[in-house]
């Protein structure tokens, strides 16, 4: 019988299997920040170990810091502290840092894919969920916490038991106007915030195979969102095309050696999956959530749900929560939501292809009375990418803040919050109760949504705006 | 860490489905730099309720957390383990945790213990009624008894040994280093690395 991509990647790491233990895993490359690395650190300290591969580790400074006065030393001096903890820490210890002011500083999944460190068949983990991100150049990539943050650093491999593997196939073509925003928030609405729970998931079909690479990163780093251990998405040209010349990136024979070597990996046309679900990406319209999990959304052009049609009473009792804390009542049309803050960046939304839609949708209009637009490149190149080719001007003509590079309002350990009732659309991954500022209101969507929500000032699409350019003209 | 084998203590009824990690501890409060210290962060938003289970007398000193489904999804925090155990809890009883909810909880000492859904409607009936009320978490025989109430849980066999014998999970590794460095020796030459190879 055939294997399947994400099994022939996990029979290519283990370093020891034995009989009613999880498999020994060794680890490509571990990613490091400054919130989940410092008692890890401190644990090798107290232990007397070594970081054993520091040349397989890499660290960035990415949810704490500001993004505004970058010349200035951190303000909040708790921040400072954590990150100031990372700069000893590497330091110490012998590993790679990118520290603000750095070039090569950003969120830790936009880095890596872009220093081309991030490659087929390989296993990269990082204290961070979203490292599920990094599944879409077809590895194995998950989260890891602070404890294994340190295994992993002493060892460079982790204990794991194999998890299950799931095939997504999705069918049908992404109507014009959708995205693999709007697939994935649509997947996890279907399968719910535990469906993926226990599993490797790859996604699959033609429709995926059309997604660039940085589509892909969207898809793959909204795994964890459905539970899944980790999502990835099969190698192939639009991947190698991706990589080729980056600065980590192989060259000469040892490029045409590891193309050939990725090319083997692809799931097997006999390997069988433990589950398949199956999702229809040509009915996909632009989707949004309404409530406080990624698995609570609707169509933007659908309505708040009534919880009473749930059938789950779980999920009933959930789905009141919800609309309590989202200040929504059942049967309002998505479209009537007015939205005080919109947030475009984050590891879901925050690279170059996304500013370049907004920037394009943005063109000739301006942000609505009384909302705000944070506009947060992923990374310091993105950011200097988007200069060159001056996004930033358009941005700022139309009046949204253009901003440093970080996680920012994507979790708001910076400065960057919302404030008690505030409502924003946010082009990142979690809308959970407070994650964006104590109180907060978050609805998840598209960067193309984010920018017809931001000059509009309530959520809307792409096509309202086209209709509100036709009405102006 | 210490050994585990059972545990009685009062028992909180939680009755949420969906705990997040956000919820269970803010990212606000991740930013300390020691291991402990994470009490006050514990359900920080819940606790300006009143009402919240935590806010009430009779669970001043819960040390076993009965939840719905889904316990500990979103983050890999491990924080939301330590806030946990900081606080006092030694274990956590729901349907269905997170993956990495579970993985941090075996490391850190914390026992997840995973229950048919109508044991957790049992015991929340049972806390209920009586609150103040112990649960009795085995670890050794993999039940949960409160009251009249016995049922099975389920955690894998290795945490639960690990657990048991309250062993350092880098230690345990590091015996097998020469396997380690067996794999080292046939990676491939094309793997990227982050630094020139010492
Ligand atoms: S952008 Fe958001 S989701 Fe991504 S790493 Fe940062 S905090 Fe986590």
């Amino acid at each position: 019988m055939g294997k399947t991509l994400a099994e022939k990647i996990w029979d290519d790491h283990v370093v020891r299997s034995a009989d009613g233990e999880p498999d020994l895993l060794y680890i490509d490359l571990h990613l490091i920040h400054e919130v989940t690395s410092p008692q890890a650190f401190d644990g090798l300290r107290l232990s007397g170990r070594p970081v054993r591969r520091p040349d397989l580790t890499l660290a960035t400074e990415d949810h704490n810091i500001p993004t505004t006065d970058l010349d200035k030393p951190i303000a909040d001096l708790v921040s400072r502290t954590q990150v100031e903890t990372l700069r000893r820490n590497a330091e110490e210890f012998g590993v790679r840092l990118h520290p603000m002011g750095d070039i090569d500083q950003g969120i830790v999944h936009v880095v890596g894919p872009q220093l081309g460190l991030t490659q087929p068949g390989m296993t990269i983990v990082c204290g961070d969920s979203h490292t599920s991100t990094h599944g879409a150049f077809g590895s194995i990539a998950f989260g890891i916490g602070t404890s294994e943050v340190e295994h992993v650093l002493a060892t460079q491999s982790l204990s794991q038991a194999k998890p299950k593997m799931m095939a997504v196939e999705v069918v049908g073509d992404l109507p014009e106007g959708s995205t693999a925003k709007d697939l994935i928030l649509a997947l996890i609405t279907q399968e719910t915030t535990g469906g993926g729970q226990g599993y490797i998931v790859e996604y699959r079909g033609d429709a995926i195979r059309k997604l660039s690479m940085e589509a892909r990163m969207t898809i793959c780093n909204m795994s964890i969102e459905w539970g899944a251990k980790a999502g990835l998405i099969a190698p192939d040209d639009t991947t190698f095309d991706y990589l080729q010349g980056r600065p980590h990136a192989p060259q000469g024979e040892a490029w045409d050696e590891a193309v050939a070597y990725w090319r083997s990996l692809g799931t097997d046309d006999d390997a069988v999956f433990d589950k398949v679900v199956t999702i229809d990406a040509s009915t996909i319209t632009p989707f949004v959530t309404w409530g406080t999990n990624p698995g609570q959304g609707v169509a933007l052009s659908g309505d708040v749900p009534d919880p009473a049609s749930f059938e789950d009473p779980n999920e009933r009792v959930a789905a009141e929560r919800a609309l309590e804390y989202m200040g929504l009542t059942a049967g309002t049309p998505m479209r009537d939501i007015a939205v005080d803050t919109v947030f475009i960046g984050s590891c879901t939304n925050g690279r170059i292809e996304d500013l370049r839609v907004a920037a394009s949708l943005f063109e000739g209009h301006k942000v609505a009375e009384g909302t705000r637009v944070l506009v947060v490149p992923g990374s310091v190149r993105v950011r200097l990418q988007a200069e060159q080719e001056g996004l930033d001007v358009v941005f700022k003509d139309a009046g949204a803040e253009w901003r440093g590079a970080g996680c920012s309002m994507c979790l708001g350990m910076n400065p960057d919050q919302l404030t008690p009732g505030e409502r924003s659309a946010s082009t990142s991954n979690r809308n959970f109760e407070g994650r964006q500022g104590k109180g907060g209101r978050t609805h998840l969507v598209s960067p193309e949504v984010a920018v017809a929500t931001g000059v509009l000032g309530h959520l809307a699409s792409p096509a309202d705006l086209q209709q509100l350019s036709k009405a102006g003209a | 860490m210490e050994k585990f084998t059972a545990h009685t203590g009062v028992g909180a009824p939680l009755r949420r489905s969906n705990v997040d990690t956000d919820q269970i501890i803010p990212a606000v409060y991740l930013k300390r730099v020691t291991r402990t210290g994470f009490e006050d962060g514990l359900f920080s938003a819940w606790r300006n309720d009143e009402s919240f289970v935590l806010n009430q007398d009779a669970y001043t000193n819960a040390t076993v957390l009965v939840a719905g489904p889904d316990f500990g999804t979103g983050s890999s925090r491990e924080h939301a383990v330590w806030a946990l155990m900081d606080y006092g809890f030694k274990a956590v009883i729901s349907p269905r945790f997170a993956d990495i909810f579970r993985g941090n909880s075996g490391k850190a000492g914390l026992v997840a213990a995973q229950v048919d859904e109508d044991v957790v409607e049992q015991l929340w009936a049972y806390l209920e009624a009586d609150p103040g009320a112990s649960i009795t978490v085995d670890l050794e025989s993999r039940t949960v008894r409160a009251g009249d109430l016995e049922a099975p849980f389920h955690i894998d066999d290795y945490t639960r040994w690990r657990l048991l014998e309250g062993l350092d999970d880098v230690a345990i590794t590091l015996s097998h280093d020469d396997d380690i460095s067996a794999y080292e020796a046939r990676r491939p030459a094309f793997k990227p690395a982050t630094l020139p190879a010492r």
